[in-house]
This record gives C-alpha cells, structure tokens and sequence, in this order.
C-alpha cells in the first residue's frame, strides 16, 4: 500500500492532484481511496487530501506517521501535516508562502527559516522548490500543482510511469491551459531528475 | 469489469439512476451537495426530474409528493436539514409512500462545516424510519438499491446516512445497469393521505409493529456481516468499520467482529448470536450510541449477562470524529495493551489559517460599510449562515451572533423588542433568504419591529459551491422563468424602506447603511454584487510604494488575503480587482494595474 498526503490551502488544487494520482493507479489495476477536504476549510483554509493505492483497502484517512510521501502545496502547510510522514518518508515542498490573515494583521508569525529546519529534521529525502514562481515561468501560477505533480511522478515508489500521471491531469485541465500545465508538469520532471540522489531512499 | 473513481456522493448518485430514480431533489449542505448536483448533471440525459428546492422540507415535501404517485424519489440534505425537514419527515413516516423514497442524509462528524454533530442515525430512530450506515462509497452505491426496495416492501420512508468520510471519499467504484422502470404513477385518492388524529393513532400502532418486521428483514442483509472468533468482540458501524479493521491488523488482533450496516432498527439475529458467544463486547461507533443501546436492550430482554462497553462508559468519544489513531487508543485501553507512543516531533510555531472570506468577497465590503457608522456598542449585528459567517474573524469582526439557517432576522426582531434603543442590523445571505428568512421578515413587519435586514446578495449559494436558487437565472437544469427579487419580496410584504446597493461603491454603501440606521421601522437593503468566484475577473490593484505611508490602514480594516506586508505593504496576484481598498486608502495611494 502506498499513502499519500496532499496539504495546501483552498483553492491551491489539491483536489486535482488526488484525483490525478487515483486515476491513474486504477489504470494499473490498484485499488484507492482518496479522502478530500470539502467544505468551509476551502475558503483560505488549511486543507488536507489524503491518497492510498494497493490491495485490500479499508478506509481512506491516514493514520499518523503512516504517509511514505507528504506532497505540501505551501510551506506552512506541509509543516502542519508533518505529523502524518512515517520516518524515512519523502516531503515534496512548494516553498513558496501564503500569508494567512493572522500574519498580516500581526496576530501570529511566519517562520519559514525554522519551518525549512522542521522539514529537514523529519527526513533527509526532502525535496523543497518553488514551484509556484516555476508554474509562472511555465505560463500562470496556477500550475503550481501540476508541477509539484510532476515531481511527485519521477519518484520511486510510485506503481505508474510519469506518462501515465500526465494522461490523467489532462482529464481534468481545460484545452485552454494544456499547454502551460505540460510545461509545468516536464518542469517538475527535470526538477526531480535533478534530485535523484536525495529521493532514492 | 469497469472501475470508476467515484466520490462517495457521486457514487450515490450513480446508485440513484441504476434503481431507476424518476424524481430528485435537494437543498444543497456540506458534505451531501454533490449527491444531488451529480443528480442534476445527468437528469436530462436519463430522463428524470430534479429540482433545488427552496429549503430541506419542501425538497423532502416534493420527493414525497412524487413517491405518493408510486414514482421512486430521492431526497438528499445535510444533517440540520433534517431538523428543517422534520415536520414532514415525522408524520410521513406514518401515513409512508406507495413509490420508494430515499433519503440521503449526511452526517458531518468532527465537524468540519456545521453548526452540530447531531447523528441522523437517532433521528431515524426517533422517527421509526429504518436506516443505512455505509463504510464506503461502493457499499453507500449498493446500499442506495437496497433502500429502493426496502422502502417499498414497506411503504416507508428509508434514510442513507453516510458521513463526511464516504460522501467525500473517492473510490474505484464497479458500476452496474441503469434500469428504467416501467411504471405508471397516478395518485389513487385514498382517506390514507389525510392524517387526522384518528388515522394518526392507527398508523402509529402500525409503524411500531413494523419496526420489528424490519429488524428482521435486516437479519439477512449483506450489509451486516458476523465472524465469530473468541470470547472478545467488537461491534462497529458505518465507517468505524474501516478504522476498527486498521487497528485491530496494526494491534494483531483477531476479536469477533459484527460489522452492522442497518443500524436501526438493530438486527437481532448477528446481535444476539455475537452478544451469546462473547463474554464481553466492545462497541466502538461514530457519534452517538445508536448501536450500542439497543445491543443493551436486546442483552436484557434475553437475560444475557455480556459485558457491553462504548460510550457509556467512557471508551469511545460521543464528540468529535473517530480515526485509526482514535480507535487504536480505545484498544489499547480496552484490552490492556502496552501503548506503542511514537516520540513527539518539535515543530516550528505555525500560523493559524482559518477559513475566511476571498480577496474581493462583496461580503466584505458590505461590513465595512456598517463598521464604522456607529460606535460599535450601540449596534448588534446579527448573523447568519453562509460564506458571510466568516465575517465573524477579525479585523472585521461584525457578526455579533449565528445560530441557525434563516435566525438572523428573528434574533434581531427579538432583541429589538427588549433594548429599543440599541440598533439591530441582520445580515443574511441571499440563499437563506428564501430558504427561511422570508417567514422572519414577515414576523417583522407584522410586529412592526425596529431593524435592518441587509441581504447580502451574490446571486448564488456560494459557501456550498455555487449552487443556483429562486433569486438566479437558472434552476437545477435550466432557465429559471421567474427570477425572484429579494427588494420586490420585501416591498410586497410591506416594508417601506427598501434599497438595493452595490457594496463595492464604499460611499454609496455608506450613504445607504446611514439612511437606512436612522429610518423606523423594518428597513431592507439588499447588496449586490456577484461572488468573486462567478464573477467577470476585474483588472488587479497594486500599490504604489512611493505613495503608500505604512499605515497599514487596508490590512488592519479589511484583512483582505491578498494584501500582504513583506517589508512593505503588497497586492498579490490574488487580487481580485474589487477596488474596495483603493477606495479607503487615506494617501490614495492604491491604484488599479494598467
Ligand atoms: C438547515 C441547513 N441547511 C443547509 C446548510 C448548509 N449551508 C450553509 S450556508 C448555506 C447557504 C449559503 O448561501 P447564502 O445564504 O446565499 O450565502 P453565501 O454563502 O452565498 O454568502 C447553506 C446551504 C445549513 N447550515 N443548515
Ligand atoms: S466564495 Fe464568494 S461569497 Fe464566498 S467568500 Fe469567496 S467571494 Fe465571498
């Protein structure tokens, strides 16, 4: 069984990427269960998917230190979910940072220097990028998703080849954005090509 | 075979069109929502009817209308639509249907957008009507047929109850034949439609024999599976099946296990075999005991002296939503295991990030109106429930109360009434509006009471997901003929102050809320402007960093979330173009991007 966590925050298309990642291991067979954050939480809130693939499944939420991969969407989120990697699990990082209301208004901080050193102290296969100033290049932030989809895909411990993964995003982006998000998806191959050492776990 | 990713509403909704539903409608509520929009998406293709309805009790009325002429309906809601659907619901369950009737009724654990953790299972029980509880979408699927015909082997109605857990749980779902009916529904005129006191008694006497004739019939059920191992058991149901499983393989524990999926009324058979076999037995459910009592019940009707143990005392949470980790402790606790603690992660301090309104939410500048126009004391702003409820999160902070669907407007007609001489302001959005403010602003008028409704009109449901309503252009799957005004609503019931406003023009909306503070009597204003999220985008601010003085007056009034202070005050491309902050820059300092 594999299990992955997905977090972000509303609006960043954290559903996508769990649908993605589903449909394309029932092409190869697998079983899943994807569980989504629906609801209040996708207005500027935190939110979670969880994403299991194997044999013989039961219920789609991951226990805590049960994940193999933490895929996080905004830096603060990945630290919140940090809870649910199993010791030497991946962390796939957007570095890049959303500033909830509470930061502006000076209720509360944002330390991205000691939320990097939590990750870093969690597991030595972390791979952080920003990969919403990536999507930019690739043609609108927006992509940001599919990028870090496209570093999830070069990972070893995924039962499906990147092919497959982009045949299952396209399902769902508009014939408008097929373009930029190609570009965002081989942006997040070549990142993880350049990563192969630190993921080979 | 083929497999399909379904989310457990969708796969509901499948469930609906293979049983061959002809009638579907729904008022929308996190987590059932998609159970009736996939409905509606597929309903021209298959041939049937679906409707939004105005609220939960005319969406239930309607189904149950349709089920009299024998058609197969379904009803889907959240689970405080129930309470609004309850009147109908309770006698419905004695006078039953002659078509199946289903109703989807989703419960929400945790809870994750509610304002209760109420379990529908107890309501089932209450109101006699027999209910499903599934673990998963496929089971939820298969279980939607199931209900068909036990509802009309029976003439009841039937719920399906599942949790946030299956509702929004995708699964590779095997999908099975669409049936169409051959049917021809026509009302038969019968005294069994009329409820008088007299029918009322007779059929009660029938609803609570047939309790037992269904408990029965659930002897047999595929959704209630025993397997029989040693003298510990468990008892479990709905999706704690799932986690009850995880644990007990990460435990390596092998208990006896009743896995029940008609939880009321409780099938006797499996119970009382588990219950004759086991010595002790451990009943680990979410939400309420609806499982467990009866188990209690059953043990002492037949003298059995099984130690049953849940809730009541103390092993399993009532509050809150279970998971493997949750079930796992209450093993470990239950059968004596040595704890397997994983050592805690010192993490960096985060920030919170609650939920709150989008960048250039009409919402937002509708408060920011009302903030500023009295000293705060002397004004109380009822609320109510919608995307605007985050309205209550600082800086804005103007929600002073939120209680239930349309209760804004009542709140304030009933504090008005004790404290005269405070002002009272209820805001209320436009999809609450009809589904139960209008009854409010009639008690207003009629009681001539001393406040201001503000309808904070989107033009859609939008804290649901954008669902259409009486006031927009379309209905469920098509135009809508008769657009509804809540301005010409409000007129029609005899208010004669009524405005209507566009929010994101801050002065006219200041002029407005002024007049409208200082008038007598039941004022109406209604607010328009089109969610963000359905809206034509607008074309972005930015700050000019020569002009900006770092009063930070935008941040600290508006809290919008794409303005953002890195060193120095910034629009991020979440801008959504509404001007609002350009508006009350004191430096004229923000400027729209050219
Ligand atoms: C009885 C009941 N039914 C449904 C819901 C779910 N629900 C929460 S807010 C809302 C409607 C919001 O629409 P609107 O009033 O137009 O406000 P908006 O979100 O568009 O600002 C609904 C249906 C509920 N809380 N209670
Ligand atoms: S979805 Fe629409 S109504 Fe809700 S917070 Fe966003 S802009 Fe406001």
């Amino acid at each position: 069984m594999l299990n992955i966590v997905i977090s972000g925050v509303g609006g960043q298309g954290t559903l996508l990427a769990a649908r993605a990642i589903a449909e394309a291991a029932i092409c190869k067979g697998f079983e899943v269960r994807t569980s989504e954050t629906i609801g209040m939480a996708q207005r500027e809130g935190s939110v979670v998917s969880h994403v299991r693939l194997g044999h013989n499944l039961n219920g789609a939420l991951i226990p805590d230190h049960k994940a193999d991969i933490l895929l996080g969407f905004e830096l603060a989120e990945t630290v919140r979910a940090i809870g649910k990697l199993k010791p030497g699990g991946v962390i796939i990082s957007n570095t890049h940072r959303i500033m909830p209301v509470s930061v502006s208004l000076g209720s509360a901080g944002y330390r991205s220097d000691k939320m990097i050193s939590s990750l870093a102290q969690a597991t030595d296969r972390l791979i952080l990028l920003d990969a919403t100033q990536a999507a930019s290049k690739a043609g609108g932030y927006k992509s940001a998703n599919v990028v870090l989809l496209g570093v999830l895909s070069g990972l070893p411990e995924l039962p499906f080849h990147p092919a497959d993964l982009w045949q299952a995003i396209m399902q769902h982006v508009s014939p408008r954005t097929r373009q930029i998000n190609q570009a965002a998806f081989e942006l997040g191959q070549r990142i993880i090509a350049e990563n192969r050492n630190t993921v080979s776990g | 075979m083929q497999k399909v990713l379904l989310m457990g509403n969708e796969a509901i909704a499948r469930g609906a069109i293979e049983a061959g539903v002809m009638v579907a409608t729904a008022y929308p509520g996190t987590p059932s929502t998609e159970v009736f929009s996939t409905l509606a998406d597929l309903a021209p293709e298959y041939g049937f009817y679906a409707e939004w309805s105005v609220n939960e009790k005319v969406a239930l009325e309607v189904a149950a209308g349709a089920a009299y002429t024998g058609a197969r309906a379904m009803v889907s809601m959240k689970q405080m639509g129930l309470n609004v659907a309850s009147d109908a619901l309770m006698s419905l369950a004695y006078i039953g249907v002659k078509g199946g009737l289903v109703l989807v009724v989703a419960d929400d654990p945790g809870p994750q957008s509610s304002q209760t953790e109420q379990d529908t299972r107890k309501f089932a029980a209450f109101a006699g009507v027999p209910v499903f509880d599934p673990a998963t979408p496929q089971e939820a699927k298969d279980m939607v047929q199931a209900a068909f015909e036990l509802s009309e082997k029976f003439g009841l109605p039937v719920i399906l109850r599942p949790t946030t857990r299956v509702s929004h749980v995708s699964q590779d779902i095997t999908l099975g034949d669409v049936k169409k009916l051959e049917r021809s529904c026509h009302f038969q005129r019968d005294p069994r439609w009329v409820i008088l006191p007299k029918l009322a008694y007779k059929q009660h006497i029938w609803l609570d024999r047939v309790q037992a004739e269904v408990a029965e019939e659930f002897n047999d059920s595929p959704f209630n599976r025993l397997s029989l191992k040693g003298k510990a058991g468990i008892v479990t149901s709905g999706v704690a099946y799932n986690y009850v499983l995880e644990a007990c393989q990460e435990l390596k524990l092998e208990p006896s296990l009743l896995k029940i999926g008609t939880p009321y009324p409780l099938p006797p058979k499996p119970a009382l075999e588990m219950l004759a076999s086991c010595g002790q037995v451990l009943v680990i459910e979410e939400q309420e005991a609806v499982v467990e009592d009866q188990l209690i019940k059953l043990a002492w009707q037949n003298r059995l002296g099984t130690a049953i143990s849940g809730k009541h005392d103390s092993y399993v949470p009532r509050e809150g939503e279970l998971s493997v980790d949750k079930v796992k402790t209450v093993l470990i606790s239950y059968f004596n295991l040595p704890r397997d603690d994983m050592p805690e992660m010192d993490v960096a301090p985060l920030p919170l990030r609650a939920p709150g309104l989008c960048a250039g939410c009409p919402h937002r500048a509708s408060f920011l109106a009302f903030k500023e126009l009295m000293r705060r004391d002397d004004v109380v702003f009822t609320g109510d429930i919608g995307c605007y409820t985050l309205g209550a999160e600082p800086p804005l902070e103007m929600l002073d109360t939120c209680l239930c669907m349309g209760a804004g407007i009542t709140l304030a007609v009933g504090m008005s009434k004790i404290e005269p001489e405070r002002k009272h302001v209820a805001f209320i959005g436009d999809s609450t509006f009809f589904h139960s403010g209008v009854p409010g602003l009639i008690d207003a008028v009629y009681n001539n009471a001393n406040i201001v409704v503000v309808v904070l009109d989107n033009g859609t449901t939008a804290m649901t997901g954008h669902q259409p309503h009486p006031g927009t252009a379309r209905t469920a799957t098509g135009v809508n003929g008769a657009v509804l005004d809540p301005g010409e609503i409000a007129r029609s019931c005899g208010v004669k102050f009524v405005r209507e406003v566009d929010p994101y023009l801050v002065s006219e909306m200041k002029t407005c809320a002024r007049e409208a503070l200082e008038f007598d009597g039941p004022r109406f204003i209604v607010a328009r402007r089109a969610c963000v999220l359905q809206a034509d985008s607008l074309r972005a601010y930015s700050i000019d960093a020569e002009l900006c003085t770092g009063c930070e007056l935008c941040i600290k009034k508006l809290g919008c979330p794409a303005i953002v202070k890195n060193q120095v005050v910034q629009i991020s491309a979440a801008c959504a173009g509404c001007g609002v902050c350009a508006r009350i820059c004191p430096s004229q300092a923000i400027c729209e991007v050219v």
